[in-house]
């Protein structure tokens, strides 16, 4: 039954008429037009969809888009602000911890949740923290001294 | 997939012009100074199966310097995150002096790329680079004989400098690749043999440089097939069969008029329900009753190995030397074992996907594919239709190490756009993706080897099942040796394919475990016999150097062990230490550290070189420890990464990578070879940690403690 959803999505709000039993990956990538979040295996397991919903990482595909009315939503897409990146996301170029890229979007929003709840984590809490996002190019240890840096950075900018 | 062969080829045969049709297709670019290269026949695909119709090899490589002083760099081949993007732009702004972000890669599509056969075996950086250096090279000469004009001195006067040709002593006389091309239209054939740069004038090859297409990854912009939308566009679901290569017998719809907007395809064996929405598609797609007839039941994860050594009868000899009879007298210690591997699926984290319509009289598909023109050739037989009115475009990849040259899903999309009349999106399941990736084929090797009291390797008997000769061509110096290989067309109960260096990573498991088995018989260190036993000159100085990196004397800590590993891929010397530590008790096994050295020739970028080595073994752990396809007959019971297990964040141990320095010889193979060697180097290691020495990969806790168990 298609019915009208309202949610902030990327800062901005967003109202639409969907299936509310379709999940949030199908109409971000279909009504939405936010290709930045990626399928990956549609059960959870893999990661490549994560966004965050109210400052927690969720995996879109787990989750039905009538259960987000009224939350924010942050895609890879609403990361950066003013063309200016993020410090997540310079520091994935940096320490270029991607190859094919796939997986990149939902690691990058897994790792800004961890570092929302965490902002000084240890390596074995981002470990422990990203576990189940899964990277076949194998970016791991990359991506762990990716978010090391970029939590730095984020302190950083607090303080300022 | 051979790839061996082709090592020669290195500006071997410039000889071909351009045939007129394709001089038409280069008028059509923009203006600016074109410069293409030919290698007639012998073109960097040569081998290959793909590569049969001649008409299509007129040029290689292609490269435009444009009116803005930007250069763009055609090539056929795809990026799937092994990094060409960058290393291609690097060797291109190496001979044409201009700078790596001033480049335009145009990868891959149909119709403004030279055609390439695909992008596998490790090949770009070998056969492509020297192509397209030429190309720059002569493109720099071009620039050049224009700015002496133009400036009005003699071409031995000038030099070039970040995309600019100055006069040698007034360097404030100068005019710039911009300047030069505006409302030019040169168009350059190579004919000779260029003068390409010596290494000791490089100034980009050789210097690390990191991924010049991260921004668009780390922003949600680079686009993957499934990213792409066409208006009016339907997504596609197909009804598949629980067991692989039934045939239809009868389709039951009638609960499909339940999903408004729902529409049945039906072609042969494909059945598909394609909506507007792609979750209405996968719904009504399960309302839809296929009854399937299956195919006979071959064999089980199990009994695979014993179905491959009652079958297959047909074998040839790939290598043998001496006597074997000879090699048994003279050995005081024979070992004998037999290695199994099951099968993997390739895993990419992006699924085959493929966008299409069919506008006009054309069929415009979006794929992803690792073989955009070997696409294109079968969809245009599939629909009877002209070459040229397929066109397959640029687009990332998610990932392939070799599971995206089959392009069934590319087949499956356009056949449904056709049937339904409808632009179509088809993004295999996961499920799907654990069914139809062509699997690395599941291997049985048997070796026999035999030492004398001195430590020196006398026998060497090796017969490979399924693995395919890919990088066994003995480096181990032992004079009575024969390597045979049993092959079966048809054997698998279900597809198999390429597998990041194909077949190499089982014979280099079962070969290394067994050279450290043949050792620890002989009483001596893993290292010092493979040190005594390897006449390879380039494989002893690999291996020296990851000895010294790894530090092999080091003390172990309690629980842990080390392992080597030795391996040969396109061109590539391979030597690999790992560190493990193996809990007794539970056999789980958790790697430390990795280090890795090579010998890969000349190293474009050290660092695209590290990511893919680092990358190779991260993946490689999978295949050593975890992935295992399981099936009963066509049945295939893995379905999901929650039952087939990839290298995770927590088992990814700290990876060391060195290379040696050989900036002035060839390029090899980077992409493949550093996987091959994971196997053989943590079996070696478990071994050393805990005395399983388990011959079966995956090497897991199970099959450790009952190896422990049974001595």
């Amino acid at each position: 039954m298609k019915q009208s959803i309202s949610f902030k999505l990327n800062h901005q709000s967003v109202s639409l008429n969907v299936n509310g039993d379709e999940s949030l990956l199908t109409v971000l990538r279909t009504y939405l037009d936010k290709t930045g979040t990626k399928y990956g295996c549609g059960l959870g397991d893999c990661g490549a969809c994560t966004v965050l919903i109210d400052n927690e990482p969720i995996r879109s595909c787990m989750i039905l888009v009538e259960d987000v009315a009224g939350k924010e939503i942050l895609t890879i897409e609403g990361l950066s602000s003013n063309g200016t990146l993020h410090p997540i996301q310079k520091s994935f170029i940096e320490h270029d911890a991607l190859q094919c890229g796939f997986c990149t979007p939902g690691m990058i929003l897994n790792a800004y949740g961890l570092l929302i709840r965490n902002p000084n984590p240890t390596r074995e809490y981002i470990l422990k923290g990203m576990e189940e996002n899964l990277c076949r190019c194998g970016s791991y240890n990359r991506i762990i001294d990716a978010i090391q840096t970029a939590s730095k950075e984020m302190n950083k900018k607090i303080k300022l | 997939m051979k790839t061996d062969n082709n090592t020669e080829l290195y500006f071997g045969d410039v000889y071909k012009p351009v045939p007129q049709s394709r001089r038409d297709f280069l008028k059509k670019l923009g203006g600016g100074v074109i410069v293409v290269f030919c290698l007639g026949k012998l073109s960097v695909i040569q081998g290959f199966g793909q590569n049969t119709s001649e008409d299509l090899l007129n040029f290689n490589a292609y490269l435009r310097v444009k009116e803005d002083g930007r250069v763009d760099c055609y090539t056929g081949k795809i990026e799937m995150g092994q990094g060409i993007t960058t290393s291609l732009a690097q060797v291109l702004a190496e001979e044409l002096e201009i700078s790596i972000y001033s480049i335009d890669m145009i990868m891959g599509d149909t119709e403004l790329c030279p055609y390439d056969a695909g992008t596998w075996g490790s090949l770009t950086t070998r056969f492509t680079d020297p192509v397209l250096r030429a190309a720059a090279a002569e493109a720099r000469e071009v620039l050049i004989d224009l700015a002496a004009e133009n400036l009005g001195v003699s071409e031995e006067m000038l030099d070039v400098s970040n995309g600019t040709v100055f006069v040698k002593n007034n360097e404030k006389l100068k005019v710039t690749y911009a300047t030069l091309t505006k409302g030019k239209k040169i168009v350059k054939t190579l004919k000779k043999k260029p003068e390409i740069k010596k290494s000791k004038d490089f100034k980009i090859i050789g210097k690390p440089v990191i991924s010049l297409d991260s921004e668009s990854k780390v922003t949600g912009k680079a686009k993957y097939a499934g990213d792409i939308k066409l208006p009016g566009m339907v997504y596609a679901t197909i009804i598949r069969p629980a067991v692989f290569n039934s045939k239809k017998i009868k389709v039951d719809s009638s609960e499909l008029s339940s999903f408004k907007g729902a529409e049945l395809v039906e072609d042969e064996n494909l059945v598909a329900v394609v909506h507007l929405d792609p979750e209405i598609a996968n719904k009504a797609a399960k309302k839809v009753r296929v009854t399937w007839e299956t195919p006979e039941h071959i064999a089980d994860n199990e009994t695979i190995f014993q179905y491959f050594d009652d079958n297959i009868k047909e074998k040839n000899i790939f290598e043998e030397s001496g006597n074997l009879t000879t090699g048994r007298e003279n050995s005081d210690i024979i070992v004998e074992a037999k290695y199994y591997d099951g099968y993997k699926a390739h895993a990419s984290i992006e699924t085959h996907s493929a966008t299409c319509h069919f506008k006009d009289d054309k069929l415009i598909m979006w794929a992803s594919s690792q073989t955009p023109f070997g696409t294109r050739e079968q969809l245009a037989k599939t629909f009877d239709m002209p070459l040229e009115k397929v066109h397959l475009k640029q687009i990332f990849l998610g990932g392939g190490f070799g599971g995206k040259i089959y392009n069934r899903q590319a087949i499956e999309a356009a056949k449904i756009a056709k049937l339904c009349g409808k632009p179509v999106q088809l993004v295999w399941s996961r499920k799907e993706e654990f069914m139809y990736d062509r699997f690395r084929t599941a291997a049985l090797m048997k070796a026999t080897s035999g030492v004398d009291a001195n430590g020196n390797l006398k026998l060497w008997e090796f017969d490979i099942y399924c693995a395919g000769t890919r990088g066994t061509k003995l480096f181990y110096g032992i004079a009575n040796n024969r390597t045979r290989m049993f092959n079966e067309d048809d054997i698998h109960p279900f597809g198999t394919g390429a597998w990041r260096a194909p077949g190499n990573n089982s014979t280099t498991f079962a070969r290394e475990s067994h050279i450290d088995a043949t050792a620890h018989a002989a009483g001596i260190d893993a290292l010092k016999f493979r040190l005594d036993n390897l006449e390879n000159e380039k494989m002893l100085n690999t291996l020296k150097l990851a000895a010294r990196t790894f530090d092999w004397k080091r003390k172990k800590q309690e629980g842990h062990g080390y392992g080597i590993a030795l391996g040969e891929d396109a061109g590539t010397s391979v030597a690999m230490i790992a560190e493990v530590y193996v809990d007794k008790t539970t056999g789980e096994v958790q790697p430390i550290r990795v280090v890795c050295a090579q010998d890969m020739g000349q190293v474009v970028n050290p660092h695209g070189a590290t990511l893919q080595t680092e990358g190779g073994i991260t993946m490689g752990l999978g295949y050593a420890l975890y992935e295992d396809i399981e099936f009963n007959g066509g049945r295939i019971k893995s379905k999901s990464f929650n039952n087939y297990e990839i290298t995770k964040f927590s088992k990814t141990p700290k990876i060391e990578c060195v290379f040696i320095d050989k900036m002035d010889s060839k390029t090899q193979g980077g992409g493949e070879p550093a996987i091959i060697c994971v196997g053989g180097a943590i079996a070696n290691a478990v071994f050393d940690a805990c005395g399983a020495r388990v011959n079966r990969m995956p090497i897991t806790p199970k099959r450790i403690l009952e190896t422990l168990q049974n001595g």
